[in-house]
């Protein structure tokens, strides 16, 4: 079966729905399209598709242009979907899956800087066992290329003793090297159940 | 009275008043805390919107040490009660879960300890009467909104302690301390601080919101229970708009007479110094 899409007929691609389902373990096809979920949406004026076009196009199997998309990188997870639907469907758990999808296919991000500064704060973590916002920043800042957006903000913090020189300490770190190698290994869906996937860290 | 308390990162750096407040009406109070030993981040939106695995794996490494310690954690920063929330929640009602996070961090899990946002626990635990009869100076006459944000109300399921789409903690924490919460649309909007570094233009737009919606209800401050809330509702704002953000914890010492309040009010972006005065000449 075909869809017509904004770039020519394409195949119906029902793994897509199986996998997000799996992942997510939202019961995505009992979307009704009522729309809640985009009225409350609070990022819904910023992005190319709603919360119930993305499951319209999962339900569609149109995978490419959902880990493109902008969408899945603005949703900020606040929830209110989910908290309203009527068929107890989480968009944010599906946007959640989605990202993951795309890091693990090396799809390029269709808001660049999110996943790089999710990357920068995550590599904090990873070294610290805490994240130390100044170096964190400066390493975000040298990776987006926007070093002297927000100078102004940095300095203002600085001056009111806000953004320490020095990192705090847990003697956890080594724990918490571990965490990060463990959960290289193999994905769990949201229910618990064991699924192959690789984790952002390894894509450097 | 005697909690564990998970400070996080954001009340090191940017929301370190949050943290000074805390601690000082936890001491006027008789709320006896004691910091986490060896805490580690709790992944925050970072480890949330990418993985899986890690956003459940660092937050319940922390609940691991909670339960050495048999106490309950009390977590002031909303995205990190959030955090812990979740990994409680799916470790407590999903067997499977359970299992994979206890593989991931080598422990097991007893199951015993419960996560509370500080608001929580002040509200409930120690209670809206205990804090009524250690108020000293009745903030009244001072208007404010409250709000929660989103990451104390939802998942509903996971994480609310209290009705999400109209919750009524602080606004009755409030009134105990003599001011007047005033009623508006906005208690548990989104405010887009995980974007504010990265797409400042859209938080500008979604801070506006809130900001406008504050002033229109005529409040004359902000109060709320989140570092990234504060912090970015204070920075991402268009000019013009001058109205102060609280933490709750302020308001409290503020109408508990403490010492300490203008070394906390000092560390904001916006002086709120105008409106404290006004409140000490007028009360
Ligand atoms: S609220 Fe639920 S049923 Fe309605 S459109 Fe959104 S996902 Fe579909
Ligand atoms: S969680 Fe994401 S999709 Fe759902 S309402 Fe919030 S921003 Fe929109």
């Amino acid at each position: 079966m075909n869809i017509i899409t904004n770039h020519g007929p394409e195949q119906l691609d029902f793994n897509f729905i199986k996998e997000v389902k799996e992942r997510s373990c939202q019961p995505v096809d009992l979307c009704y399209h009522c729309q809640k979920c985009s009225v409350g949406c609070q990022v819904a004026s910023y992005t190319d598709f709603r919360p119930n076009q993305i499951i319209r196009m999962i339900q569609f199997g149109l995978k490419d242009e959902l880990l493109k998309s902008t969408a899945i990188w603005l949703c900020v997870n606040c929830e209110t979907c989910g908290a309203r639907c009527p068929n107890g469907i989480s968009v944010s758990a599906v946007t959640d899956t989605l990202r993951e999808m795309a890091l693990e296919e090396g799809v390029p991000a269709g808001v660049k800087n999110v996943p790089l500064f999710h990357q920068a704060f995550l590599n904090s973590v990873k070294s610290g066992g805490r994240v130390h916002e100044p170096t964190m920043l400066v390493r975000y800042k040298l990776k987006s290329g926007n070093l002297f957006e927000d100078m102004k903000m940095g300095i203002d913090l600085f001056k009111k003793g806000k953004l320490p020189l020095f990192p705090s300490r847990t003697k956890n770190k080594d724990q918490v090297k571990k965490i990060f190698d463990r959960v290289k290994g193999t994905g769990f869906s949201r229910c618990g159940q064991n699924f192959n996937s690789a984790s952002i860290e390894e894509r450097g | 009275m005697k909690f564990a308390y998970y400070p996080g990162c954001s009340l090191e750096s940017t929301g370190q008043e949050f943290d000074y407040s805390i601690r000082a009406v936890s001491k006027a109070l008789d709320v006896e805390l004691v910091e986490l030993p060896d805490w580690v981040c709790c992944g925050s939106t970072s480890a949330h919107a990418t993985s899986h695995k890690l956003a459940l794996a660092l937050p319940a490494q922390n609940l691991v040490i909670a339960e050495e310690q048999r106490l309950d954690p009390v977590v002031p920063c909303s995205a990190c009660y959030n955090r812990l929330k979740t990994a409680e929640h799916a470790i407590k009602t999903n067997d499977e879960l359970r299992k994979q996070v206890e593989s991931l961090l080598g422990c097991r899990f007893t199951g015993e300890v419960q996560t509370k946002s500080a608001l929580e626990a002040f509200t409930k635990d120690v209670g809206l009467t205990a804090i009524t009869k250690r108020v000293e100076r009745k903030l009244t006459g001072l208007k404010v909104v409250c709000y929660y944000g989103c990451l104390t109300s939802r998942p509903p399921e996971a994480v609310a302690f209290e009705d999400p789409e109209n919750p009524q903690s602080m606004d009755k924490l409030m009134k105990a301390l003599g001011a007047e919460p005033l009623t508006w649309s906005y208690k548990t909007d989104c405010c887009g601080a995980s974007l504010s570094i990265t797409k400042a233009d859209i938080v500008y737009s979604m801070t506006g919101r809130i900001l406008d919606a504050a002033v229109e209800a005529g409040a004359q401050a902000i109060v709320t229970t989140c570092p990234l809330c504060q912090t970015n509702l204070e920075t991402r704002r268009r000019g013009g708009i001058d109205i102060p953000v609280f933490y709750f914890t302020e308001l409290m010492g503020l109408a508990f007479g403490l010492p300490d309040t203008n070394r906390w009010f000092k560390k904001h972006m916006v002086d709120p110094m105008p409106l404290v005065r006004s409140l000490t000449e007028t009360g």
